[in-house]
């Protein structure tokens, strides 16, 4: 992971007793697709809510059974107000604003799954919603295999993701950790720890799996070769669904990393994504002062 | 520290709602540009190419009657309410005919009573609106390759154009749709006279709707009158091969 200690070692001012050095925390190709990456994942949820949004229920099983829905935005008039109401098996919620009734791209609240600013396009347009979708699926697939491809090259997988014996020792100790935000300084800070590896793999090779194959099942063409697939997921209704939940997986890990790289140090590790140059900080006391 | 770090926290939120509502305005000032559009719409043909590469010209899967959706929900036009739909129903479609035409050696009518005595394939299969929700139906009609085999085409044949009866845009325009023969000579593409074993009913097309079981629902129109074997449908209406099309809907219909 750590190839080259650039040369420019410097002493870290704060306090005087820290010593800090500045590494080649990623490569450039990862670097390049982790933006190519995030591109594609923002055009996609926006575009793929803008789908939902022509048809804002989801089923399980093969065919929809439009009077029970696993899941539903609704929009209903109360008092001669319009209200948004969510569902989710027997429960209701009141989410205008949200979900059901938000506002449109000129603040009027409309009937919408979602706001417009979380919509792509922000309009009604199902039509325009498909093309960006199946755009950016194109160029999110294709970024996905060349970062495969690359990880297995570069040995990234195998030395950097793939769970070790220690990382499993070590997960009592990381959730720990985790659960009392303390995150590691120095030489480990360089490393992946045991739960960001279970994140990250789940996300490459669980998550991700998932979502393709899903989408692909929506096909009423691919169909006729993914039989297999949709009768193990319950039928493509069901697939649907799931690949609404797996795009909600990536969201939920997107929000926990970001978090994640403001409680680590933001500058820091934006930088050690942008340039590829990430400061270690060596020799420091535990907690923090700053 | 607690000002600046307020400061901080405040220039932050404010630059990320900045940058956000930058972009998403970005989203979709650049949606409304056609050269945008077109270069998003490169996708298009890759769809088909995986779909056909993968699918080769494999059969849907099919299923039993016991899986057949109570209410096969219609979507798009429900009740035509042109002229001349008007006063082919008034006397239950007995003044129907099917007509085949353009590209083809033999152009040829048929009353609906000449298409229920045709070879037929009943198929019980599943319906993928655009939208997103699927049905359950069973489907009888005459293979489309039947009738085309019939008609036979001549050299120069590619589309096969769809006219129907509705004017699903309210603005005196026709619903059309194409598919090349590929789709065409699928053998789940039928021209289906009726709907779980009952003449299909006004909202579902009557008297006659395409099944293209391969393809999203807008590209299996109903209320179909004439048959239309083209080399290019680029003549036809907005060009783009279908009414759905022509408001900005991908030809193909992927995924």
């Amino acid at each position: 992971m750590v190839e080259t200690a650039l040369p420019a070692a410097h002493t870290g001012l704060a306090g005087g007793s820290a010593v800090s050095r500045t590494v080649l925390r990623h490569r450039w190709p990862l670097r390049l697709m982790h933006w190519i990456n995030l591109a594609c994942m923002l055009a996609m949820v926006g575009s793929g809510l803008q789908i939902l949004n022509a048809h804002p229920a989801l089923y399980w099983g093969e065919a929809s059974h439009f009077d029970t829905p696993l899941a539903s935005a609704r929009a209903v008039t109360r008092d001669g107000e319009l209200r948004g109401v969510t569902q989710v098996g027997g429960a209701r919620f009141d989410t205008t604003g949200l979900i059901g009734v938000a506002d449109n791209p000129q603040g009027r609240p409309v009937r919408a799954v979602a706001p417009s600013w979380a919509m792509i396009p922000g309009y009604r347009s199902l039509a325009a919603g498909r093309r960006w979708h199946f755009f950016f699926a194109w160029l999110w697939v294709i970024n996905g295999a060349c970062y495969l491809a690359w990880s297995l090259a570069s040995r990234h997988l195998q030395r950097d993701l793939a769970m070790q014996g220690r990382d499993w020792r070590g997960i009592g100790r990381s959730i720990a950790d985790h659960l009392r935000f303390r995150h590691p300084h120095g030489e480990e800070a360089l490393r992946y720890n045991p739960l960001q590896k279970l994140a990250y793999l789940g996300i490459v090779f669980v998550v991700t799996p998932l979502i393709v194959l899903t989408g692909l099942s929506m096909s009423p063409q691919l169909d006729s070769v993914m039989g297999w697939f949709i009768e193990l997921v319950g039928g493509r209704q069901s697939a649907r669904t799931l690949h609404f939940v797996a795009m909600a997986l990536f969201v939920l890990f997107a929000v926990v990393h970001v978090l994640m790289v403001f409680y680590a140090g933001f500058l820091n590790e934006m930088r050690s994504m942008i340039t590829g140059r990430f400061r270690v900080r060596e020799a420091r006391q535990e907690g923090h002062d700053d | 520290m607690t000002d600046f770090a307020t400061n901080r926290r405040r220039f932050l939120r404010a630059s990320l709602a900045a940058g956000g509502a930058g972009l998403l305005a970005g989203c979709d000032a650049l949606t409304r540009r056609d050269g945008f559009i077109d270069v998003l719409a490169a996708a298009e043909p890759l769809n088909q190419r995986l779909q056909r590469f993968l699918a080769g010209d494999r059969l849907v899967r099919e299923y039993p009657t016991s899986m057949i959706s109570p209410v096969f929900r219609p979507n798009g036009s429900i009740d035509p309410r042109t002229p001349e739909y008007l006063a082919l129903k008034a006397d239950g479609f007995a003044g129907y005919r099917l007509r085949i035409r353009g590209l083809v050696d033999r152009p040829l009518e048929f009353a609906l009573d000449a298409l229920r005595a045709m070879p037929s394939r009943t198929q019980v299969t599943r319906h993928d609106c655009v939208e997103g929700w699927s049905v359950i139906g069973q489907w009888t009609g005459v293979p489309l390759s039947h009738l085309l085999q019939q008609a036979r085409l001549k050299p120069g044949a590619r589309h096969v154009v769809f006219h129907c009866y509705d004017d699903l845009l309210g603005n005196g325009g026709r619903y059309y749709e194409s598919i090349d023969l590929r789709d065409a000579f699928h053998p789940q593409t039928i021209a289906a006279w009726a709907l779980n074993g009952m003449p299909v009913p006004v909202a579902n097309g009557a008297p006659l709707r395409m099944r293209i079981e391969r393809k999203l629902g807008y590209k299996q129109p109903k209320y179909v009158h004439t048959i239309e074997v083209v080399d290019s449908y680029a003549r036809l209406a907005g060009g783009k091969g279908g009414t759905w099309e022509d408001q900005g809907y991908d030809w193909y219909g992927g995924i």
